[in-house]
């Protein structure tokens, strides 16, 4: 049993970086991720075991990265982010009725921050991202060009956008574009 | 010097800044902010095209958007180049080439007038009546020569070079029109608080102040009063102010597509900014203040260069500094054009005699006209023109006959009043409603959350426009929400030009029955002659009129002809204009390019592009991929010197002989968890599941509702509660969705979830005799023997290091393993997993080998040896469906009466009687090859494959009773030959399975 | 684009969040595997297309991802309104005005 290899984490948008006077874009470091399922009877129990409130309001979030991040995506869904932590081992000592799915490796994220950062989403997301419907702290699954995103909006001028893997590259080259136009 | 026609003083632009550009290869002077169509007429130059059907000579009608004539072929290299450019919108810029269009072989002199000549030939409905028969005469003599000869300019072959950006965007406010309403409207909606998008067509805002220098605001001319209005807004955080961009699409719910040309007026545009942009803007509320737009004169020969809307030659005048002629006749029945007239007398320029078709005149204009020494012609017409490349003379005398006289010109104005744009309404969905009073069309009740405001809506007066406009912007401010307590008031005092008097429809000289061209229609050539043909021919509602002739339905969209186009409909009619109608106005209000249309989706970001964790290795191991979806799937590995046949030949048999590295990765992956998981598969797969213990893994067959196959895929049991789906690359979306759908409206009671895990795996197909050699050094916590492990086994533990499921399990028929490892981790454990592989000699293969292995084993590919209309049975894959099970999902739909009736087409396999010729897939199959044609068909060829490990072709296919069939003798007839098979079962290799379990 | 309004998110999110999944109310028979022909034909294939007021299934695919029902007049493409999937069928009425509403939502 000789353990010839120890695989480490390739990060598939390893070593880019792109932005604009407006927008910076970077690659968001590696985290876990959970997909949390479960009904309204249990999210006490949950958030307990997480040790963060989970948020029951449309489009919102609690806790913040770094650490751990809880968005609402649905009425019984919430995506769970953690930089240094282990939720998926947390929401195990849960013992109420739920579904902790690792996705950890599912989605990356890129990390936009500047004064044309919204301008650089709006290149390719339809939904409103105005302040007032759209604040620090929101979270919302939507669609970026032609691939399903979550954008958080985790500052005024910073926001995170997970994808799936395979469609990292696609998001990160549309936001790059995005960002040569996003002070106009 | 920019032009012999430029007058000093005259003008907003500056004298000394002066560009240079060509047209049709002449080099000119313009000055900067010019349009092309100001610049040519400052240089003397009216003739500018020839007209689409008679290829008439013509030259710029208007100052705007509405230019029918004047498309001009814009370029500053051979890939920037755009066609049908109007000359009256295009800026000029240094190093602009201007090229006319729609002649050969050159502007003054075209082949093509011919048709001019020939027009008794092309009256309306030509191409309806003309190439109707011999039906194939159609194909291949008349498309071929109407496509030559049809069709406005040439676009450019090489690939655009430049970009295009997209922006989304919201605002409370969005303003359609910075002319003195669209302004007034602007400032009280943003010093109320909305956020406002301020949009003009135009490089600047103004308006009607380009042409009406007359116009007084607050003491102040309108232009100097409209530009300090712009700077007030620009300067506010809550406003955007976006000219040189046309609001082109109104849609529902207040989404609007604007487009703005960026740098289509820039000599040397910075690479960084994008040629156009798209603004997508959703608006609580919309302003449409867009203005009105005046029709020309309906008379003989109206159409020759030099002949121009009155408008459009004061804006060249007071704008561009420019005289359209130096004897300038006027033709009108409208007051504005009066005041081109006085301006032109002004400015210096002959202005020999004012026709006006009413006899009752303004006596101050009478008096003005008096006074500046214009001859006045009132209730005269102009019977008729003269000149051949730019008008000389114009014939005038009364429409009842009696004596006329010539009068020498160079240019001629004219105006038969003003058509509100209603374009934008229209758009919107709001119907236009019949004024009496004015006798125009206005926008009748909104149906959307906007409102119509100034010229747009029938408000003549500058006051009432700009005191009606501030209540709009407000009102509209506080629908969408603003709270702000700045008020803003519209100006006390404004005076302008009188737009009153107007016409419709053709003027006297324009004779009911004389064969004389009163044009109607530039851009279509469509005459008033033909306008009542249509109607003396059939065509009695407005619709069909316009197909008829075509009026209207050009690139300018009729915006100077249809109220003539009807008004002549209406004459003939004998209706009243109201009850005949007006035509539906459309998308996009001026023409919009692709790119604009397209921006970033091209190129990498036409579609995404999905690639594996192990992409980057396969790419540096010589694979050759293949596109599944959005995939990039290694097709095969080919070796120096090998093609893909070789490639995929030692592929094949080094996995049966050896072993080999699939990635599989793409295959689709749903982990369904919950109490109900279980219950809830048998309700979704044709299987049942309850006996599946933790560990073991199946296969599982889903079905539609109808009972045909929609997906199948291992499903591995990882515990209780929890199942590892998979499904094929293609169908992971759809089923998923599928799954959604029937859990969350048909079975809700169920206590389990479902999430996609495809991309959280990245899947390592280790197959083939020397798999587990491959694995077991670099397993951590799994026991690996077969009697641990059998075949259709699923265990988690490690693999170097990092968390695996490992299942045990075959695609190929060879005892393998797929590698469920976290995706991050993929790239390094195929690495490790080859570092023990290559030595033993086994190979990574491709997609290609893997189809050629399955089909030896008869394992089918959902799409490929189905295709939506394919039962488990005639699959042959009756031992998946449970026969005891009380539902899932397609139970009743398999059991209708035509999918158990006999005669189906069932799956079997085919070998070729002459071993080296392999099949078509598609390709038909018939009993008798002998019969007349066409033969019955009784099934075809779903997967064919040279195999190397067969030493032979095979094939599988979809035979009607095909199982009935095996042994017996059928025929592929192909173009060339045909090909004798024999039916057999769908195993070729191995039919006892024994090596699965090795 | 149009704007619709997710009763799970409650708020009106672009169109490209969505897909229209066909008529709604059309529910699955219990006994299924039962029925006869004539009933699952009815069941599966027959379906009312109406010209004006129709009850369909749409889900916020990109969004938070449920089902729901929605009443949408095809004539002039207009939401009336949506309702989470499970809650009954929602009755409308047209108005003097021929705008539709939900039956008693007028005061």
């Amino acid at each position: 049993m000789a353990n010839t290899a120890h695989a480490h984490r390739i990060h598939p948008l390893e070593g880019r970086i792109a932005g604009s006077a407006g927008v910076r874009i970077t690659p968001a470091a590696p985290a876990a991720r959970v997909s949390l399922r479960a009904g309204p009877s249990d999210v006490k129990a949950l958030s307990k075991a997480l040790g963060l409130d989970l948020p029951l309001a449309p489009k919102t979030t609690s806790g913040a990265l770094p650490g751990r991040l809880a968005a609402w995506l649905g009425p019984d869904e919430w995506l769970i982010i953690d930089e240094g932590g282990d939720p998926l081992a947390d929401l195990g000592k849960a013992k109420v009725l739920h579904s902790a799915v690792d996705v950890s490796h599912r989605n990356t994220a890129i990390l936009l921050s500047g004064a044309g950062a919204r301008a650089t989403l709006e290149a390719g997301c339809p939904q409103n991202l105005t302040d007032a419907v759209f604040p620090v702290g929101a979270a919302s699954r939507t669609v970026l060009g032609k691939i399903e995103v979550v954008i958080i909006r985790t500052g005024d001028e910073d926001y995170r956008v997970e994808c799936w893997r395979s469609f990292s590259t696609y998001a990160f080259e549309l936001l790059s574009v995005g960002a040569r136009d996003c002070l106009a | 010097m920019s032009g012999a026609n430029r007058i000093k003083g005259r003008g907003r632009l500056t004298p000394a800044k002066t560009v240079r550009f060509t047209f049709d290869g002449k080099a000119l002077t313009a000055l900067e902010g010019d349009t092309l169509a100001a610049a040519l007429i400052a240089n003397g130059i009216h003739l500018t095209g020839r007209s689409y059907k008679y290829h008439r000579p013509r030259g710029m009608l208007s100052a705007g958007p509405e230019e029918p004539n004047a498309l001009i072929d814009i370029g500053r290299d051979a890939a920037r180049r755009t066609p049908n450019v109007r000359a009256s919108v295009q800026e000029v810029f240094d190093g602009m080439q201007a090229r006319s269009q729609n002649r050969w072989p050159s502007l003054a002199f075209d082949v093509g007038a011919i048709n001019n000549l020939a027009s008794p030939l092309f009256a309306a409905g030509f191409y309806y009546k003309t190439f109707m028969w011999p039906k194939a005469a159609w194909k291949h003599l008349y498309e071929p020569i109407v496509r030559a000869a049809a069709g406005l300019g040439v676009s450019p072959k090489e690939a655009d070079p430049d970009h295009y950006a997209n922006h989304f965007v919201h605002c409370d406010v969005l303003v359609i029109g910075g002319g003195a309403a669209g302004l007034s409207a602007a400032l009280a909606a943003a010093h109320a608080g909305a956020s406002v998008i301020l949009c003009d067509e135009q490089p600047e805002t103004g308006g009607a102040f380009h042409h009406d220098a007359d116009a007084k605001i607050d003491g102040v001319s309108g232009w100097d009063w409209a530009q300090a209005a712009t700077a007030e807004l620009r300067s506010m955080a809550n406003v955007r102010v976006l000219t040189r961009t046309t609001a082109f699409g109104y849609q529902a719910q207040n989404h609007v597509a604007l487009v703005e040309r960026v740098t289509e007026h820039l000599a040397n545009p910075d690479p960084a900014l994008p040629r156009e942009r798209l603004w997508q803007v959703r608006a609580r509320q919309v302003v449409i203040a867009t203005g009105a737009i005046e029709r020309h004169m309906v008379f003989a020969n109206n159409d020759r260069p030099g002949i121009l809307l009155a408008s459009a030659a004061r804006t060249f005048l007071n704008h561009f500094g420019v005289a359209v002629g130096a004897k300038v006749g006027v033709y009108t029945a409208c007051d504005s054009a009066w005041a081109t007239a006085f301006d032109l007398k002004q400015a210096g320029v002959s202005v020999p005699a004012i026709v006006d078709v009413r006899p009752d005149l303004d006596p101050a204009l009478l008096a003005r006209a008096k006074e500046l020494g214009i001859e006045v012609l009132a209730g005269q017409c102009v019977l008729d023109t003269s000149g051949t490349l730019r008008v000389k003379s114009m014939k005038v005398g009364r429409a009842s006959g009696g004596s006329t006289r010539s009068i020498a010109i160079d240019a001629l104005i004219m105006s038969a009043g003003w058509t509100p744009s209603v374009h934008m309404y229209s758009q919107s969905r709001g119907k236009v409603v019949w004024d009496e009073d004015s006798k125009r069309f206005l926008p009748g009740k909104h149906v959307q959350d906007c409102v119509s405001v100034g010229a747009c809506n029938g408000v003549d007066d500058l006051a009432d426009a700009l005191e009606g406009a501030a209540e709009a912007g407000l009102a509209a401010a506080k629908a969408a929400g603003a709270s702000g307590t700045k008020a803003w008031g519209a100006p006390g005092s404004a005076i302008s030009a009188s737009w009153a008097g107007s016409m419709m429809g053709a003027a006297g000289g324009a004779g009911a029955e004389t064969s004389v061209k009163a044009f109607v229609d530039f851009q279509n050539d469509v005459t008033a002659k033909d306008i009542r043909l249509a109607v003396r021919e059939g065509m009695h509602s407005i619709e069909h009129v316009k197909r008829f002739t075509t009026n209207g339905m050009a690139t300018d969209q009729g915006k100077t002809s249809n109220i003539h186009g009807l008004a002549i409909a209406a004459e003939t009619l004998g209706k009243p204009l109201p009850q005949v109608g007006l035509t539906t106005f459309r998308a996009p209000y001026t023409p919009v390019t692709f790119g604009a249309i397209v921006n970033h989706a091209r190129g990498s970001l036409f579609d995404p592009t999905r690639r594996t964790p192990m992409h980057g290795w396969e790419e540096a191991h010589g694979a050759v991929f293949e596109d599944v979806g959005q995939w990039k799937r290694a097709w095969y590995y080919p070796r120096p010197g090998e093609d893909m046949h070789q490639a995929v030949n030692r592929e094949c048999r080094t996995v049966r002989e050896v072993a080999g590295l699939f990635d599989a990765s793409t295959l689709g992956k749903i982990e369904v968890v919950g109490p109900d998981a279980a219950a809830f598969l048998n309700l979704l797969y044709t299987n049942s599941w309850d006996k599946l213990e933790p560990g073991r893994c199946k296969y599982g067959i889903m079905l539609r509702e109808d009972g045909f196959i929609y997906d199948d895929g291992v499903v591995g049991r990882m515990a209780e509660d929890r199942f590892h789906v998979t499904t094929t690359t293609g169908g992971a979306p759809r089923v998923l969705s599928h799954m959604e759908d029937y859990l969350q409206t048909e079975f809700p009671h169920l206590k389990v979830w479902l999430t996609s895990t495809s991309e959280q795996w990245a899947v390592i197909a280790v197959q083939g005799p020397k798999a587990r050699e491959i694995i077991a050094p670099l397993v951590e916590g799994i026991d690996l023997s077969n009697e641990a492990m059998p075949h259709m086994s699923v265990r988690e533990g490690r693999i170097c290091g990092v968390p695996t499921r490992l299942f045990r399990m075959s695609f190929t028929g060879e005892a393998g393993y797929e590698v469920n490892v976290p995706a991050d981790h993929g790239d390094a454990v195929w690495k490790a997993l080859w570092a023990q592989a290559e030595p033993l000699g086994a190979c990574a293969y491709g997609t290609e080998t893997m189809h050629v292995l399955r089909a030896e084993k008869g394992y089918i590919i959902v799409g490929q040896d189905t295709d939506g209309t394919v039962t488990p049975d005639d699959a042959g894959l009756n031992w998946a469906v449970a026969k005891k099970k009380p539902d899932f999902v397609g139970i009743r739909g398999m059991k209708r009466p035509d999918l158990v009736a006999p005669g189906r087409k069932q799956l079997v396999g085919l070998l070729t009687r002459d071993p080296s010729v392999v099949l078509e897939e598609g390709a038909q199959i018939v009993a008798n090859p002998n019969q007349p044609v066409p033969m019955t068909m009784i099934g075809h060829v779903t997967s064919s494959y040279w195999t190397e490990n067969c030493g032979r072709s095979i094939a599988m296919a979809l035979v009607a009773d095909g199982r009935a069939l095996k042994g017996k003798t059928l025929y592929v007839p192909m173009p060339d030959r045909t090909i004798e098979v024999e039916v057999t079962d769908t195993v070729f290799i191995d039919k006892e399975g024994v090596r699965l379990h090795g | 684009m149009l704007l619709i309004h997710c009763p799970y998110c409650q708020e009106e999110r672009p169109e490209l969040e969505f897909r229209n999944m066909g008529e709604a109310h059309i529910e699955r028979p219990k006994n299924i595997a039962d029925i006869s022909d004539e009933a699952f034909e009815a069941f599966f294939f027959i379906r009312s297309n109406p010209k004006g007021v129709t009850h369909e299934r749409w889900r916020h695919v990109h969004g938070c991802a449920r089902f729901f029902n929605a009443v949408r007049d095809t004539v002039s493409d207009r939401f009336v309104a949506t309702y989470k999937s499970g809650e009954p069928r929602l009755e409308v009425e047209r108005g003097e005005d021929g705008e539709l509403l939900v039956k008693g939502a007028r005061s």
